[in-house]
């Protein structure tokens, strides 16, 4: 018998993961968000390599806000010191994604890493992790960045570091619920039986048993790093001129809002835009990996 | 033959808050209270019980998974109780478990194969990846699993199936003992069988010792050599399997055994029966003396004040009754 058994072909197995990759292919506004934020972030990445205007170019021709020029190549018209708006928003998406995706991924790595740490082991290590947590909670923000700014300086990397350090808070709640949930499940209990080490129970069972409820935690914390930092930025406290971001260029479309509503809105669109569709990836996500479904 | 498992006056107690505001009161929830048994080579200990006496927690304290909190297991002379996380984690080479809810017991994000091969990786981690899959396809075949299905995950297998892939990891690594934390009362009753006798069929090819924790009577007595009756997690007797079916000497054994129907009308109305009143008391205020005396047709006052020990009858029949003599053994009809 096992011989005719072995000259079967492997039978390839769908994952969970397969199973809800193909809910959210089934899901239109899901695929839509994928697709512009594809887009977006492609454009962000090359556009400002291959326009003719560099963001901090200034077009002594075309100042004050030019109208759009295609034979000047101002797509979007300039800004009110004649720089390439379009170039301003692609350079500028480039700065706000990556402060969301970065943030972002560093709050992934330490909420995870803690979240899971203190809620499989527990006891005292939970109760010691939680409580640094909570302690976290209570520092302001805007306060926590102002002393980070002051003592070293503005810097890029200080930023996401800030942003990170905030937002992991959160997730290493998220993190721990679910793993409290996870632990007391049979199958933890039977990778300890087979002799797995707390180290590799975390990291084979833990882990990729959280991960469902993290992606969709992650798109919605991308938004919500982009929004913090370009809070940031409107205080003055974010990127530094000539360098942009949205929230830069939204702040200083702002203050022409009379004169040339133009270049408030198309930061403002690109932005939006942006938010709108990570928040319905992360609908479809939550969706498509909701194990009610199964 | 000096036994593989010694179990000595195990006990395993949960505090439970019962009350206080700030700083909780606890009393203790005794699940498991002073059990001893010894499990020969080869040997199969059959567990019965009602719901709640305390089966399982008794498997899973004999393999360290629940801390014990008196008594001694010793497994080939070493003291399990006393071991530190990782030599303990040394010795489940040896002392495996299949749980009850064949799903539930599977990581939904493996592959059959991987939680097959999972135990390998843990203690062959030099193991190659193509002589890992080698031997889960192996086992595959050992426990009725087209090895084909190693990229399966666990919901797209049945209950049954799924059970052999429990079985088929906890046999990779050729344990000396396997827990079965009622491992067919998850399934249909047609793939109960089939699982019963995979397991014994590895048993016999391995020489595998089993403590079969099972509510299923006549599971169990397929299945076990010598079988330990529990009650509100005491030993109320332990004996030979054809002796404590055909003869049992506790009021406890004799009301359970006589509770099982019989597949036949006629005899069925004309059997006499013990039926206990009442639900068995809670473990966090077991009665004193004799656990089953609020149940017990034949309890008496010195059933109240003194705890019965075990007392050996004939034939390594042991009963924990004091009147066990005067009540005489119920000979079960048919046997």
């Amino acid at each position: 018998m096992s011989d005719m058994a072995v000259a079967l072909p492997e039978i390839e197995g769908r994952s969970l993961w397969q199973d809800a990759w193909r809910r959210l292919r089934a899901n239109r506004a899901a695929v839509a968000s994928l697709v512009i934020l594809a887009v977006i972030a492609i454009a962000s990445i090359v556009g400002p390599e291959l326009l003719t205007w560099k963001y901090d170019q200034i077009d002594w021709d075309h100042v004050e806000a030019a109208p759009p020029n295609f034979a000047a190549g101002h797509y979007l018209g300039t800004d009110s010191i004649g720089r390439d708006l379009l170039a301003r928003v692609l350079f500028g998406g480039r700065v706000s994604l990556m402060v969301g995706v970065l943030a972002t991924a560093v709050a992934l790595l330490i909420g995870v890493t803690v979240g899971t740490v203190a809620g499989y082991i527990g006891g005292r290590t939970d109760q010691l992790l939680m409580r640094l947590v909570d302690l976290l909670y209570s520092v302001p923000l805007t306060f926590f960045v102002i002393i980070l700014m002051v003592t070293f300086g503005r810097n890029f990397i200080l930023m996401f570091l800030a942003i990170g350090a905030v937002e992991w808070l959160t997730m290493a709640r998220i993190v721990r619920g679910q793993t409290l949930t996870l632990r007391t499940r049979e199958f933890i209990e039977a990778a300890r039986a087979a002799g797995g080490s707390t180290p590799a129970i975390i990291l084979r069972h833990i882990v990729p048993n959280v991960l469902g409820m993290v992606i969709v935690y992650v798109t919605l914390t991308i938004p919500q790093v982009i929004l913090l930092e370009s809070f940031l930025s409107f205080l003055g406290l974010g990127i530094q001129e000539p360098m942009t971001s949205w929230g830069m260029l939204i702040n200083d479309g702002a203050a022409e809002l009379e004169v040339t509503p133009r270049t408030l809105i198309v930061p403002a669109i690109f932005m939006t835009v942006t938010l709108f569709c990570f928040n319905f990836l992360g609908d479809g996500l939550r969706d498509a990996l909701d194990p009610k479904d199964r | 033959m000096s036994p593989l498992l010694q179990v000595r006056d195990l006990k395993v107690h949960f505090p439970v808050r019962t009350g206080g505001i700030v700083v909780g009161k606890y009393a203790p929830l005794k699940a498991v209270d002073g059990v001893s048994f010894d499990l020969a080579a080869g040997e199969t200990l059959g567990i019965v019980g009602e719901s709640g006496c305390g089966k399982s927690t008794l498997g899973r304290a004999v393999l360290q998974l629940l801390p014990a909190t008196a008594g001694s297991v010793a497994w080939l002379g070493t003291e399990l109780t006393a071991l530190d996380k990782d030599e303990m984690r040394a010795r489940r080479r040896d002392l495996q478990i299949v749980f009850q809810d064949p799903l539930a017991s599977l990581d939904p994000r493996m592959t059959a194969g991987d939680i097959i091969a999972e135990p390998l990786r843990n203690f062959h981690p030099a193991l190659s990846s193509s002589e890992r899959k080698a031997r889960v396809q192996k086992m595959m075949g050992e426990v009725g699993l087209l090895p084909g299905m190693v990229n399966r995950y666990p919901h797209e297998f049945s209950g049954g199936q799924c059970q052999r892939i429990g079985i088929a990891r906890a046999m990779i690594l050729r344990p000396k003992l396997i827990v079965c934390d009622e491992p067919v009362s998850a399934l249909d009753v047609s793939i109960r069988a089939q699982v019963i006798n995979l397991l014994m069929e590895l048993q016999r090819a391995h020489g595998l010792s089993m403590l079969f924790i099972s509510h299923d009577l006549a599971v169990v007595r397929h299945i076990s050599h010598r079988v330990m009756v529990l009650y509100l997690g005491r030993v109320m007797e332990l004996a030979p399997q054809d002796l404590l079916y055909a003869k049992p000497l506790h009021p406890y054994t004799q009301a359970l055994l006589t509770a099982v129907p019989v597949p036949d009308p006629v005899r069925e109305r004309a059997k006499p029966r013990t039926v206990l009143l009442g639900d068995p008391p809670s473990p966090l205020n077991p009665p004193s003396g004799c656990v089953f005396r609020t149940r017990c047709p034949h309890a008496t006052s010195v059933c109240t004040d003194v705890v019965p020990p075990l007392e050996t009858a004939e034939g390594g029949h042991t009963v924990a009754c004091h009147h066990w003599r005067k009540i005489g053994g119920y000979v079960m009809p048919g046997s």
